[in-house]
């Protein structure tokens, strides 16, 4: 499944990284310390939090996430957007709270 | 092969810099992107403990064919107990650093977890050194 798709399914905003829309997910990581994504994020998953400042996606380029998800439409600083352009890396937001997007996300990669 | 990276203390807006550096040049030198991970994983987390706690530092990495050396020196506040800082869940981060979802006290052990070797020294009130040693080769 490509990042589109789930933007596609789960109804996402696309907010930057627009050139990776179609990197493929593997899989998802749920969390808001960064030291634990650092520590166990895979690459291709799909990265949700409600951090919205740029350290966010230093992480997510440094461990090559497929796309970030921010939760409860928060807002994304403004270099956050521009990082994720820079770095390709898709930067998407949802309305729904972390543990509902989880979820669905989980239910939409596991489904045959 | 050696370069060398300055961190700012309190600017959280470059700390990544020397890892995205790092990992480029090691993707040109066509190491395992396994290792490359982990070198990564363990630089980035030395340059937040720098932006977050010391006032400034700098990061010195030399490589060559069989492996990487890191060498994280910084002027700051230094570690008085550091077998309790490498415990993993204790920090002094301050709760601005918390809120931006660090200082979890996950930095240091991720450091070890992610270096073949690691060796730190510190001076309470000088500063602190931080040296990773990681082989290149499987």
């Amino acid at each position: 499944m490509k990042v589109s798709d789930i933007i596609e399914k789960l109804n996402l905003k696309v907010t930057g990284g627009d050139e990776g829309l179609q990197n493929e997910v593997t899989g998802g990581y749920t969390s808001d310390l960064l030291s634990d994504v650092m520590g166990n994020v895979d690459e291709g998953q799909v990265w949700i939090t409600l951090q919205t400042h740029r350290n966010v996606m230093a992480v997510a380029s440094l461990k090559e996430v497929a796309a970030v998800i921010i939760v409860k439409d928060l807002e994304a600083d403004e270099n956050t957007i521009s990082q994720s352009n820079d770095e390709g890396i898709p930067l998407l937001s949802s309305s729904m709270e972390a543990f509902e997007l989880s979820g669905e996300l989980y239910k939409l990669l596991n489904e045959r | 092969m050696e370069f060398s990276y300055e961190v700012e203390g309190g600017n959280f807006a470059k700390a990544g810099n020397a890892a995205s550096g790092v990992k480029k040049v090691l993707k040109q030198l066509n190491v395992d992107p396994k290792i490359i991970k982990r070198i990564v994983v363990a630089l980035y987390e030395g340059e937040v403990n720098v932006v977050a706690h010391a006032y400034k530092g700098n990061v010195l990495v030399d490589i060559d064919t069989n492996r990487i050396y890191i060498k994280i020196v910084d002027e700051g506040p230094g570690i008085p107990d550091i077998d309790l800082a490498m415990q993993v869940g204790y920090s002094t981060a301050s709760a601005m650093v918390r809120e931006m979802g660090f200082g979890a006290g996950m930095g240091l052990p991720n450091m070890k977890r992610n270096a073949d070797i690691i060796d730190i020294t510190s001076k309470v009130g000088e500063g602190t050194v931080v040296e990773l040693t990681t082989k290149l080769t499987s």
